[in-house]
């Protein structure tokens, strides 16, 4: 049974949720719409369908600590960081978005768990809303994902002046205890429709994925247009960084003047420094380095993931990149059996 | 508490210098004893806080109870800066991570043939050592050794007066790259000394060194009639978690820190050729 609430009564919600959770949301801020922490002044932006950055920071954020070191003479003492304990609410988690953290959960819940991250899985409901319009760049459905009805702990759809709410989970059920429930779910079930009629039309909608697996990984890798395709790459690494499923990471020391802070921080395997040791460096030239990122999300991945893509078709690639080289190209030219 | 990524205390005990570019350190728990147990060919993050953190292989057998030694080669920030640390000094580890050479399964039992250019020899001095602790476990040993110069050598001490010992039932063989005064041993490279003594195809081989020693290796031993699942090698990539998530290590669907750094030559086969 769905719940409901006058859209206009959303910061009231937020407001009574903040007493004991973060609310982490859409919000507008120097021009751009991005997840962030919301408080009274936020400017919400619950229309803006795809935040520039991914939401895959509320788990996985750009920068944290891990551990912090206090060096006297030849002594060194240990103070490993926090892991999360408080409740948290990521709120207007679109679809793909949604099946990335199922994506960070493969790499970041596999043995050995990385606490940091486990530990905001825990504390954290994702609370999903519907796209009412996807656009020409979305290509989730490619990967089983639907924006009609995405999942989550909560799943969300704005129709006309009301916001109606479906719990998924125990989370979810939590969530919603106090709202009103819904009198009548059908402007909901015409939203899916008319979404799913968007979806349906969608230019790069219905991609040909054919070959994209561990089967064909060495004829994917040595493909020899992967040069072709790479050419015009700055390694700018905006892709990386818009990216829902990208999760490589660095770690780094700095001192602050009274200890040293190791803490890790978002990476690109785009980086010509990436692999970089003493002796060189094994992506010695863009072409590979550009192959690696892809062949990773559409090969590597999938072969240890039951054929799980590592890519959700949120099509912030396509917009960001300044060359316009971007995960559809590789797929339409490097698909085998199109015609088939 | 947070443990995999999270590193542990250790104080290097003693240093050792072996070469004009490599020093071997001793590394143990603050309170004595080793920092955890590890199998040959497994490695280790070792760090200085605010210098950064770099994987090692353990250089050390398993079989010595006390302590764990690295040996390494000076070539960045975190190796310059071990070079020139003191007795002493606590630094950081964690471990062990990796895939050990088969030590107790796919090897025991088989003659062994062992080839190792310059510090090369670091990785395989854990399982010859092992091997040597457990001598009966296995056949015929040869170990062929080479680097630049006599002075670049690593372990000259211990190669001449326990594994060239009688007693330890080992065949050793060294080259220098050159000639020079006061050697008189085999000069010429690795690979071309391996074909010149001429072993039968039965062995079973690891190799590690620099990756061009390797390869003419690889061909040398595909002459001799030697197949790619006789010979296993440890590779050495890019790391920073360890553990199969921070991405750098990744070849094909493999992480070398995990899934590695041993592979045998036919399971490198399958992958794409990028290390």
């Amino acid at each position: 049974m769905m719940k409901q609430l006058p859209l206009d009564r959303l910061p009231e919600l937020f407001r009574k949720i903040s007493e004991k959770k973060t609310v982490i949301a859409p919000i507008q801020s120097a021009g751009q719409v991005n997840f962030g922490v919301w408080t009274e002044d936020s400017i919400l932006r619950l229309d803006a369908l795809k935040t520039v950055k991914s939401a895959k920071g509320a788990f996985f954020p750009q920068v944290e600590d891990i551990v912090r070191f206090r060096m006297e003479g030849k002594k060194i003492d240990i103070h490993p960081a926090d892991v999360l304990t408080e409740e948290f609410v990521i709120f207007g988690v679109r679809g793909c978005d949604a099946r990335s953290f199922e994506l960070l959960d493969r790499v970041f819940l596999s043995d050995p768990v990385d606490p940091f991250y486990a530990a905001r899985r825990q504390h954290g409901t994702v609370v999903t809303l519907a796209c009412n319009e996807p656009e020409e760049t979305c290509f989730c459905t490619n990967f089983g994902i639907d924006a009609a009805d995405p999942a989550g702990d909560v799943t969300c759809w704005i129709a006309g002046d009301v916001i109606y709410f479906r719990a998924n989970t125990e989370k979810g059920i939590a969530f919603t205890a106090d709202l009103e429930s819904a009198e009548n779910e059908s402007p909901v079930e015409e939203l899916k429709k008319n979404i799913t009629e968007i979806l349906k039309k969608l230019p790069f909608g219905a991609l040909n994925l054919t070959g994209f697996d561990g089967d064909h990984l060495m004829e994917r890798f040595n493909d020899p247009r992967w040069s072709e395709l790479a050419r015009g790459c700055l390694g700018c690494g905006t892709c990386t960084f818009v990216c829902p499923t990208c999760q490589c990471y660095d770690v780094r020391d700095f001192d602050t003047g009274s200890d040293i802070q190791r803490y890790r921080c978002w990476d690109s395997c785009m980086f010509s420094d990436f692999t970089l040791m003493a002796h060189g460096t094994n992506r010695p030239t863009q072409t590979e380095r550009f192959r690696q990122r892809f062949m990773h999300k559409l090969v590597y991945f999938p072969s240890n993931n039951e054929g799980l893509y590592s890519c959700v078709g949120c099509g912030r690639c396509l917009e960001k990149c300044p060359q316009s080289i971007h995960i559809i190209n590789v797929i339409k030219a490097l698909g085998v059996n199109k015609d088939a | 508490m947070p443990d995999n990524i999270i590193p542990m205390l250790g104080v290097v005990t003693a240093i050792r210098i072996d070469t004009p570019d490599i020093k071997t350190f001793r590394v143990e728990a603050v309170d004595g004893g080793k920092c955890f147990e590890h199998m040959p060919g497994q490695c280790a993050m070792i760090s200085v806080p605010g210098v950064g953190e770099a994987m090692f292989s353990i250089t050390s057998s398993p079989t010595v109870k006390d302590y764990q030694e690295f040996s390494v080669k000076k070539c960045g920030c975190v190796t310059e800066w071990l070079h020139h640390m003191d007795v002493g000094q606590q630094i950081t580890i964690r471990g062990p991570y990796g895939r050990p050479f088969p030590v107790d399964t796919e090897l025991k039992g088989k003659d062994l043939l062992f080839i190792a250019g310059g510090v090369g020899l670091a990785p395989l001095h854990s399982v010859i050592n092992y091997v040597l602790d457990n001598r009966t476990d296995y056949g015929a040993v040869d170990i062929v050794y080479g680097s630049r110069s006599k002075e670049d050598l690593l372990d000259l001490p211990e190669i001449q007066s326990v594994w060239a010992d009688p007693a330890s039932k080992m065949n050793v063989h060294l080259t220098i790259d050159r000639e020079q005064d006061g050697w008189d041993g085999h000069v010429g490279f690795v690979p071309n000394f391996v074909k010149e003594l001429d072993y039968k195809p039965d062995r079973t081989v690891l190799v590690c060194g620099p990756p061009i020693m390797i390869k003419f290796v690889l061909e040398a031993l595909t002459e001799m009639g030697f197949v790619k699942t006789q010979v296993y090698t440890t590779m050495e990539l890019r790391m920073k978690c360890g553990v199969g998530k921070c991405g750098r290590c990744n070849i094909g669907d493999k992480y070398v820190c995990k899934d590695g750094p041993v592979f045998r030559f036919d399971e490198l086969d399958e992958l794409p050729a990028e290390y």
